[in-house]
Parts: structure tokens; sequence; C-alpha cells
């Protein structure tokens, strides 16, 4: 198909559209059964129909006939002539799925799977071909309405009497039009008609006054008028249907055609259809002129009615006054675009990045601000005040530009909850909160596939089956919950179940039969209950169709870690489970405090910190030598040498003489031992990646005020590391698994 | 000063992709995205032309033809409801409340533009 | 910088010797007194050494990352990585910015060398292909020899060069661990 780049762009547009379409489809089909309120059917229908409609104005065929299937199946249940069964919406919803990948192929230009399509069109049409729910009595009052596309019926009732030349062509065709008094009110110009058919050959009108009633009885806004026409040439039958298709059926309209050897006395001869008009004098001289078209219909009209009509013909320019005219597109158009807008992503990005930019420039500023001469520098404060004030309103509303609710990322648990508590033989009822709660796309996108493993793991291994939860004196249905929130500059994200819980002592047995605890090792009920996020901690005993698959809770954990967020568990026995995702609410942008190792800068999350304090040499203890651990009320916690961890020259100190900066992820807190605590301020976050590599212990890059990098921390990516340490087995078998893979390198 | 034509469906698609075309042809769209809306731009300036899909959120393109054409501005103001190839039921509705014709999807951007010539 | 480049330019235009045949434009540079040659096309810019941010845990190679208007991009010493001495960075001493295809797609890199040499029309069919049996350390990104003025010109691979298994190695780190 042959689209240019402003029909591509709005193909584009149609594709994104597609996709809630389908979801709204999909939606609507869980909920719908037979008690299913009229709109809710009438929703997906008109999804259904949407897709249908652009995929063929589009030129996707394929998408068209199929979503026509699927579209005629839910006009029957929509007009209660077919029963809303779950077979039938279960049939439907594999529509959804099938239209969704359809759709995507044809957007990536892949080929579409065939034998998929058919073997669902076949189950339409099974469905499609059983009697329906009045059946008998749709049998016998109408024809198989459902078969496909419905044959040509445009012919207009009144033509119904040429039948027998439906197809024929021959010399020309005379045409009798008596219209109904309400022809011009619809708008019907039979003078645009006639232009029409002048168009397809010569054309003579005649006018019939016969109905025209006296001058006072008239009606200015009804037609009196009845026209013969003839029509030379060779013109097809449906070449007239189609220029008189919009005519009322109440109209009579009859279509005669006449053959070469009739063709020459035609003007004079009067046409059969006219006989019953005395009144058929020729008003208008039959003009054979061989270009009738702007001619022909002007005098037809009869003085009266031209007079009545020429106000509505050409609208008084006067009526609309000019400003309002002049203000009327542009009220409408914000008014149509108030509801969203649609951006391409880079675009956003680049907004973004030149933001950033902005606030580099900002800093910079501030810089150069403490060398200004102390008469101007009041000013000049002020002015970087400002500046700083609307760079950062700035900010916040180009950020708020990428953020979309979590709804998007909600949408398909109905869906799946649906199918999977089918599979699993258990009786659940999904409750979504705060669904318009946003986040920045790039995470909710990221975020979509662990809530899916947290949510099938919930499935699969928290809630239990309808009888033992009888047995336990539960509801048989199952509450699976799922929640957003904002809570302090983050978003929250809580999947909770009233299942079973974790077992404590089953956790605890098999991570130390993994090695991932030492066996004399005191842990709190919390401590147990969050080593199912350890590496290595899921295995085959627990991999089942629904939540196995290989992927384990460790990898959930860092792909919230690699998001800049924590996981969490707490869970009690019996009772069911509650699993608590941290989510920043941007990934490009974050509070930093700028902190001194050794002669270097760093970047730490100010999210992520929980106070500093100066260390004093009593609050210090080491284990074994190695491992020295902070003292922080009535909690150790471990300290980590920045300096030694990131083998800073020069940056040999004795712990006492810095700074801690106590840290926390996924509820663990260490200590960063640091030389300075440097400016605070909002730094751009570039990714390493993008030119070089992940490194551990880096969450990334950003650029300061002076224009050269610092690096920024990764909090939860050392605390992990810290814990592996903590947790000799662990650290060990990293350890391990690390050598592999440089013999492997 | 260039016609007018208020643009009625509730696919962004359809109506960037009307609105496209007839602006390339020196119409000036107004674009509302269902029978509610429509309503209101219409009673806020008067279009030359109504182009409304069928099946809409709200109001939908039969109840709005009915509900412009009970308007004194728009009496005699042409209306061409879009509808599928299937629908004649459609097409009888829409004549019943009153539209001028309709034009049947799909359609490209010339099946448009000259059926659109034909009313005004 | 745009010194630098419009040299670049300068070089490029004076370096029209060879035009026959399917000639390709190299940018030449000094190491520890060989000349090494890189496709043109690859070369975004040169300019002169600064400071980079030191990168902990990477190889001594890794200088670090620099600030390219905006852009983080890492540097690697070239004497480093082909295991050669290492000397003290001079006036001549300059950054060739490169830009390299690796699996994730572009990347920039910037690579630090002795000087700058010359622009030279290589034509393909001259290019002899280096001997197997050299293993030094940087005879792995070695595509090509060339002749040039009777002298040879050793012709780098940049996609070898930046996307070698150093700058992956965390890549497969984590493919094992996991």
């Amino acid at each position: 198909m042959n689209l240019d780049p402003e029909m591509m762009e709005i193909a584009k547009v149609f594709f994104e559209e597609c996709k809630e379409g389908l979801d709204v489809m999909e939606s609507g089909l869980l909920n719908l059964d037979a008690s299913a309120d009229r709109e809710t059917i009438n929703t997906i229908f008109r999804a259904a129909h949407s897709i249908k409609g652009g995929a063929a104005t589009f030129g996707f065929a394929e998408v068209a006939n199929f979503t026509h299937g699927v579209e005629t199946l839910l006009d029957e249940m929509r007009n209660g002539k077919r029963a809303i069964t779950p077979e039938g919406t279960q049939v439907l919803l594999q529509g959804c799925d099938c239209l969704r990948e359809m759709m995507a192929a044809t957007e990536e230009g892949r080929a579409l799977d065939q034998a998929r399509i058919e073997a669902l069109n076949r189950e339409i049409g099974e469905i499609l071909a059983a009697p329906g729910v009045h059946a008998a009595a749709a049998a016998a009052s109408e024809p198989p309405s459902t078969a496909g596309p419905a044959a040509d019926e445009r012919a207009a009732a009144g033509a119904q009497a040429a039948a027998p030349a439906s197809a024929g062509v021959g010399a020309g065709w005379r045409i009798r039009f008596e219209p109904v008094p309400a022809l011009l009110k619809l708008r019907n110009e039979p003078t645009r008609m006639f232009a029409e058919l002048a168009r397809l050959g010569e054309l003579t009108v005649r006018a019939d006054l016969g109905a025209v009633p006296a001058l006072a009885d008239i009606d200015p806004e009804s037609c009196y008028l009845a026209w013969d026409l003839e029509l030379r040439g060779e013109v097809s039958k449906s070449a007239l249907d189609e220029i008189f298709d919009w005519v009322d059926p109440a109209c009579r309209l009859t279509f005669m055609p006449f053959g070469p050897q009739d063709a020459a006395p035609a003007v004079a001869a009067p046409p059969p259809a006219a006989i019953a008009a005395p009144a058929a004098a020729p008003v208008a001289a039959a003009t054979p002129a061989p270009r009738p078209v702007p001619a022909a219909p002007a005098p037809v009209a009869a003085p009266a009615q031209i007079a009545a009509r020429a106000p509505v013909v050409t609208p008084a320019p006067v009526a609309v006054s000019a400003p309002a005219a002049a203000a009327a597109p542009a009220a409408a158009k914000a008014s149509a675009e108030a509801g969203s807008i649609r951006v391409a992503t880079e675009k956003v990005d680049h907004m973004i990045n030149l933001v950033g930019e902005l606030v580099i420039t900002q800093s910079m500023l501030n810089r150069f601000a403490d060398g200004v001469e102390p008469e101007d520098l009041e000013r000049l404060r002020q002015g970087l005040a400002q500046l700083a004030r609307n760079t950062r309103d700035l900010q916040e509303s180009v950020m708020q530009v990428r953020m979309m609710p979590i709804s998007f990322a909600f949408n398909r648990f109905p869906r799946l909850v649906h199918d999977l508590s089918r599979k699993l033989g258990k009786k659940v009822d999904l409750r979504l909160t705060g669904e318009g709660t946003e986040l920045d796309k790039t995470v909710l996108e990221k975020i979509s596939d662990p809530l899916v493993h947290l949510v099938r793991n919930s499935l699969d291994h928290g809630i239990e089956t309808p009888e033992r939860r009888l047995a336990v004196g539960k509801p048989e249905s199952g509450l699976l919950e799922l929640a957003a929130f904002h809570e302090g500059g983050n978003i929250i994200i809580e999947v909770r179940d009233d299942g079973g819980g974790l077992n404590k002592a089953k956790i605890l047995a098999k991570a130390r039969d993994r090695g991932l605890v030492d066996p004399n090792q005191e842990l709190g009920e919390d401590q147990i209950h969050n080593l199912i996020f350890m590496p290595g901690f899921s295995t085959a005993d627990q991999i089942s169709d629904v939540s196995g698959r290989g992927v384990g809770m460790d990898v959930v954990r860092r792909n919230i870690n690699d998001l800049g967020g924590q996981v969490q568990i707490t869970s009690r026995e019996g009772h069911g489970s509650v699993i608590r995702i941290r989510l920043p609410l941007t990934l490009a942008i974050l509070d930093g405090q700028l902190v001194r190792v050794g002669s270097e800068t760093y970047v730490i999350s100010l999210l992520a910190i929980v106070e500093t304090i100066q260390v004093r040499k009593d609050q210090l203890s080491t284990i074994a030598g190695r491992t020295e651990l902070f003292r922080l009320r009535e909690e150790y916690i471990p300290v980590i040498k920045l300096h030694e961890m990131f083998d800073v020259s020069g940056g040999r100190q004795a712990t006492e003489d810095g700074l801690l900066v106590v840290v926390e992820a996924d509820g663990k807190r260490v200590g960063l031992l640091v030389n300075d605590l440097l400016a605070q301020q909002q730094v751009v976050v570039k990714s390493l990646e993008k030119n070089f590599r992940q490194v551990r212990g880096l969450a990334g890059a950003t650029i300061l005020g002076d224009g050269t990098v610092a690096l920024i921390i990764d909090v939860p990516g050392l605390i992990d590391r810290n814990s592996a340490d903590e947790l000799r087995a662990g650290a060990a078998r990293a350890a391990r698994s690390e050598r592999r893979a440089v013999r492997a390198a | 000063m260039a016609k007018t034509i208020l643009a009625v469906d509730d696919s962004v698609s359809m109506r960037q992709m009307v609105r496209y075309t007839l602006q390339g042809a020196g119409y000036t769209v107004v674009q509302a995205c269902d029978g509610v809306e429509a309503l209101e731009l219409a009673k806020e300036s008067r279009a030359d032309l109504v182009l409304t899909d069928v099946h809409m959120p709200r109001m939908d393109g039969i109840n709005l033809v009915r509900e412009l054409r009970a308007l004194p501005d728009y009496k005699f103001v042409p209306m061409l409801i879009l509808t599928t190839e299937s629908s004649q039921e459609k097409k009888v509705d829409g004549k019943r409340a009153g539209a001028t014709g309709w034009i049947v999807k799909p359609f490209n951007p010339e099946q448009l533009l000259s059926t659109i010539a034909k009313v005004i | 910088m745009s010194d630098e480049n419009s040299a670049l330019t300068a070089m490029a235009q004076k370096g029209g010797k060879a035009q026959a045949g399917d000639a390709k434009q190299y940018l030449t540079f000094m190491l520890a007194g060989e000349e090494y040659g890189v496709d043109i096309l690859r070369v975004q810019e040169i300019k002169g050494w600064d400071t980079a941010t030191r990168i902990p845990r990477t190889p001594s190679y890794v200088l670090g990352v620099i600030n390219l208007r905006g852009a983080v991009v890492p540097v690697l010493g070239l004497r480093q990585r082909f295991g050669l001495d290492t000397v003290d960075f001079g006036p001549t001493t300059v950054v060739i910015v490169l830009r390299a295809n690796g699996s994730r797609g572009e990347r920039t890199v910037g690579i630090v060398v002795d000087a700058v040499s010359e622009v030279y029309n290589i034509d393909e069919a001259n290019l002899l292909a280096p001997p197997d049996e050299c293993h030094t350390l940087g005879s792995r990104f070695v595509k090509a020899l060339a002749t040039v003025e009777k002298k040879m010109v050793i012709l780098l691979d940049v996609d070898l060069l930046v996307a070698d298994d150093a700058v992956a190695a965390d890549a497969v780190l984590e493919v094992a661990a996991a």
C-alpha cells in the first residue's frame, strides 16, 4: 500500500488506536456475561467497528476482513439475536489476541499467521452458522444478514421497476423523478444530481409543474416539482443508481432504457413516464446544448421555488459574524484535542535532553555567580533564583509529558487472572485500585513483566484452591489486589493476596539447603521472607506451568532494581502476602547528593540516603578482622569504604576520619564511607551503557556544572553485593560463577 | 471563505485522515469526537457540511443528525454519514433522521472528496 | 576542536593522491612509532586530550569517560590497549572520537593516540591481509595492511577495537550469573 508520509503518520496513530481498542474489547469481554448491561456490549462492538473501519480505510484488508466476522458476532449479541455464552466470549477473546498479533505483524511488515486466522475465522463462522435466539422468526423474516458483507443493496426502491434492464447499456435513459416534498430539507439537491447526470451524457430536463399549488399555499421549503429527464449516452444502470443513491426511497423514480432506434425523435416524444403529467409544458425548452451542465438545472425550477430557496442555497455571509467565524475553528480545535495528545517518544526525549542542558547551564551560572562583584551579586542571585524556578517548572512539565497512568500496565491483568484461574481451577476476584496513578513511560513499560510474574506467583502459590479455602474457613474466592499510589515522591505498587502466605520454615530450610544462608545464622521473619528474592532460591521443584518458566524472584528484583526501585515482601502464614514495589517517578532525573571520595566526586541518590553521621571509632567493630560494622542505635550496619571499593588512588584513610552516609535499599541498610559531602543538586541521569557498558556498583553518570562527568552510585546494587558478601555461601557461589564467566570470556 | 466541514468520529486516526484529506482540498475542518461534542461545536458556529461516523459513544451519528436537523441553522446543511458496507439499515435510519447521504467505508481520499463535491 | 577538525578536512583534501578504483579514505595516526589507519567515515571528530573521569573496576586501558556535548563517552588508551609502553601525554596527544557498530547499535568511543598523521586514499585492491603468525595484543584488531609511499600503514577494524570483549565483558558475566 502506498501512503504518503503524512498518511503513514496517521496510520501509526491508527495502530496505537487499535491497541487501545483491543484493550477496550478485551476488558469489556471479560466483564461480559448474560447479565452485562447494553453499554458493555455496545462499547465492545464500537471498538471492533472502529478497527474494521480504520483497517479498511488504511488498506489493511486482511485485518478488516477478520474483524468483520468478530463484529458480526458482536452485532448479533448486541441485538439479542444471539445469546452471550462463555464459549462465544472465549472465541472473541481469542479474536482479540489474534487481531493484536495481526496488527503487530502488519505494523512491523511481517507475514500474518494465516493458519491461526483461518482457524478462528472457522470458529466464528460456526457460531454464526448455528441457529440464533430468534432462529425461527429470523429465518422467516430476513435473509441471513450475517453472511459477510451484504450484497450491493444500493438500488433505490423505485428503481426496482427497471429491473430487467438493470445491467443494460443502451443509447440512453428516460428518467422520471417525482420526489417527496421533503426532498430539499435533506439537502438532496436535484440540481446537483442533474449536474452529475449531465456529466455522464447529453441531458435533457423537463420540469413537471403539475403539483405546484397556488402561490399562497406554497411552503417555500417543500419541493412540488417532478422531472422528466432524458440522458443520451452509454450509461450503466449502476451509474444512475449511484447518483440517485441518496434519494429517499419514498420518492418515485423510474429508469427506462431506450435503444438507438427510438433515440432520434427522443426530444419530441413524450417520455412514457410523463404521460400522467398533464402540465408537462416545456418550461425549460429542451436544450440539446453540448454543455448543459450549468444551464440545464437552472431554468428548471419555478420562479417561486428559486426565490424561496435563494437564501438557502447561498448562506448569507452576514449571518455569521466575522470574529465568531474566525474564532470557531481555533476553539473547536482546542476542545477536540484537549483530551489527549499523542507525541512521538523521540520528540519528548529530545525535549527532556534540552531541559537537561538547561539544568546544566543553570548550575554553571550558579558557579560563576560566586566570582561576581558584591554590588551586582544580589541582582544576579535574584535572576538565578528565577532561572532556577523556571527551569524546575519547565522540567516538571516536560517530565509530565512522559507520565502515563499505571492502568496501561494493570489492564492486562483481568484477562490474565481470568485465564489463569480457570487453568488452575481457582476462584479469584481481582481488585485494581489507583489505576490513574501516573509514572514514567519507561518505568511503566519495564514494570509490566515483573508485575505479571508476581501476579502469576500469587495465583499459583499464594491463593489456595476453593476446597482448601473453604476448609480453612475462608471465602471460596480468593482476593488478589493490585494497588498503586504515591508515597513520599515515589510510586508504590502492591500485589496483595489473601492466600496461604509464605512458609517460613520451608523457606529457611531451602535457603540453607542451597547454601544461601549460613546454618547458624539467626534471621528475623522479614529477612527469611525476603530470601525468596535471592539468586538461586527459585529452583526446579518450583517450576510449574504457570509461574515457573525458569525465571525466579531474583530476576524480578533485579528488573525492579534496574528501574531504581525496590521490592519487599511481607507475609503472614495462612493469611496472605503483600509484595511492595517502590519505584521512582522517573528515571531521567535524580535528586543527588554529591560526595567526595579521595580526589573523585560521586553522586548518591538522595532518596536512598537515610542519614549522614560523623564516624566515631568506638562505634565500629569488625568481624573476623574484615567486615567492619557500625552501631547505629540498636542495629549493626555493614560499612562499605567507597575508596576501597572503587580503588580511589590516594584515598587510603582510617575509617574514623570520614563521614558515613547511611543508605537503604530493599529494607537493608549499609553505611558508605566518604571523605566529604558536597552539594545537593538535581542531576540528569546519563547511561554508561549507551557508549560503554554497565558497570557494577554504578547506576550511570551525569555531567556536573563544570562540564566534568561524575558517576552515580547504584545503592541497591552495592547493598546487594554487600549482603552477598555477608551470606558467605552465597558469595562463594557468586565467585564461582564469576570465575566461570571470566573463563568463558 | 473556505467551506467549513464538521467531521465527527471517535477514532483519532479516522479524524486525522479526514482532516488531512479535506484540508488538502482547501476546506476548513472542525473535528469532534462524538455527537455531544459535535452538537456543541455546531451550535457555536455553523458548518457548511457535517460528516459523521455512526457508532460513537455518548451520542451516535444518527442521533446527531436528528438533533442538528432540528436546529434552524442546520435545516438545509448537507449531512453525510460514514457507514460500513453492510449496514443498509443504517442508511435508512440515517435518511429518516435527516441525513443527506452517506459515504460507504472504507473510502479513500479521492472518494471522500468526490462525494463531498456532490453536496457542497 | 574545530581547529583540529578543519585540519582534518584540509588533510582530506590534500590526500587526493590515488583516485582510481575503490579507494577509501583512511585517517592515520602514530602510536609508538608505527602508523595506524582507521576508516575516515568512522571518525566523528578529533579533540585534544583533557581529563577523563576514571571508571572504577575497569581495565587500565579504559582511561575513563568524558563529556562530549552532553553525551558520556568512554575513552580508551590505545597504547595500553595494545600492551605498549605508556608515555606521558604531550602536546600532540589527541582523542580520536569514533563511531562503532556494536550489538546494541551505534556507539561513540574515543581512542587516545600519540598524534594524528595523514589522510590517505587507499585502494581496496592494494590491501594485504595481515600475516597469520603475528599474535601481539593489538594484532587481532588489524583489518589489513597497506603500503603508502613505501611505508606500511596498519588499518584497524573500528568495530572490533571498541566492541571487543573487554568493553562488553560485563554482559558475559551477567549471562553466566543468571
